[in-house]
């Protein structure tokens, strides 16, 4: 049982606080003024982002308090994964053969879809123009 | 009523009965649901992310200032609601009403500025049916708004039963309930201003 430690100062949402802030400023001055290439400014990012839950998780929700806590810190691990595996499942499926995020891939298959016309005439292809 | 347990006078008032402890629990069980939401969510806008069709691109709408406003603003949020559930615990009702108040505030101040944000999108000619892209951002964005609106009516629903009956198990329970809501909205925004807004203004920027 969470017993009940909580000093008179809440050094702990204090310091979440910073943190999250901190941190917040850090993926703006990576995001627009670092210069890293693109892959590495979204991995970087992504990986603030994630900590930043974390924060929120430990610091202000205290998942892990009371008896249920393996259960709460259980039920969070799963959604996280369902959630990875819906986000990054469906990037893969629907970025397939496109290059994602690599402009000269798309130059690339913009050409590929003008041979595609030719056999399909769905005229679903002018969707497919990317920026 | 409640059975009343023989606890440890220590236990936070939340956890005091065993209605209490199993409410919190399950809240955590329709918070990992709500993951599983926004991720579909989330999903369906990368899915789109370059499908601006003929209509304005994100590049040319997007302002990190307004985006970083919001930002602080629940941030700040979040951690006033984290002090009033501290207060809460030190069986501070009066510090506990003024924590929340201001964290309501914050969170009303957020979605001033989140409105104000998609009017001038519509009046940039970028609505529901422009483009795939379009829909996509303002379901993902609005469907956490509409989270943060429901948070705050709910907040002050539970803060008036407090102010009512005191701080008692019961509605202790529901002020801590309602605060995992709140830091739950602020997780989310942190991945949609790192997903949506940030990302674009990288692959714009590059």
């Amino acid at each position: 049982m969470a017993s009940h430690s909580e000093s008179r100062f809440p050094w702990k949402h204090l310091v979440g606080f910073i943190f999250s802030i901190v941190l917040t400023l850090i993926a703006l001055w990576v995001g627009l003024y670092s210069g890293f290439s693109t892959k590495m400014i979204i991995t970087f990012i992504v990986i603030l982002a994630i900590l930043q839950a974390i924060i929120q998780l430990f610091m202000f929700m205290h998942v892990t308090e009371s008896e249920n806590g393996k259960w709460q810190t259980g039920t969070m691990l799963y959604a996280a994964f369902i959630a990875v595996a819906i986000v990054a499942g469906t990037i893969w499926v629907m970025s397939f053969g496109m290059g994602y995020m690599d402009h000269k891939d798309m130059k690339d298959m913009k050409g590929h879809d003008k041979m595609e016309m030719k056999h399909d005439d769905s005229g679903n292809m002018d969707n497919m123009d990317m920026n | 009523m409640e059975m009343v347990q023989n606890h440890d006078p220590n236990t936070p008032l939340e956890y005091q009965s065993e209605t209490g402890r199993l409410n919190i629990l399950g809240f955590w069980v329709f918070l990992g649901a709500e993951i599983a939401l926004f991720g579909t969510l989330f999903a369906t806008y990368f899915a789109l992310m370059y499908r601006t069709g003929n209509g304005p691109t994100p590049g040319e709408l997007f302002e990190i200032k307004g985006v970083m406003i919001e930002t602080f603003l629940l941030l700040t949020s979040s951690f006033t609601c984290g002090i009033a559930v501290h207060e809460m615990r030190r069986h501070n009702k009066k510090g506990l009403m003024i924590w929340m108040i201001i964290t309501l505030l914050l969170g009303l101040g957020f979605i001033g500025f989140e409105v104000s944000e998609f009017i001038s999108y519509v009046h940039e000619g970028a609505t529901l049916k422009t483009s795939a892209f379009w829909s996509g951002l303002f379901v993902l964005v609005g469907t956490h708004g509409a989270h943060v609106s429901v948070g705050i009516l709910w907040v002050s629903a539970v803060l008036i039963q407090v102010a009512r009956r005191g701080l008692v198990p019961a509605t202790a329970k529901k002020v801590f309930i309602t605060s995992l809501y709140w830091h739950f909205l602020d997780v989310v925004w942190i991945f949609i201003f790192t997903g949506v807004y940030l990302t674009r203004m990288v692959i714009s920027h590059g």
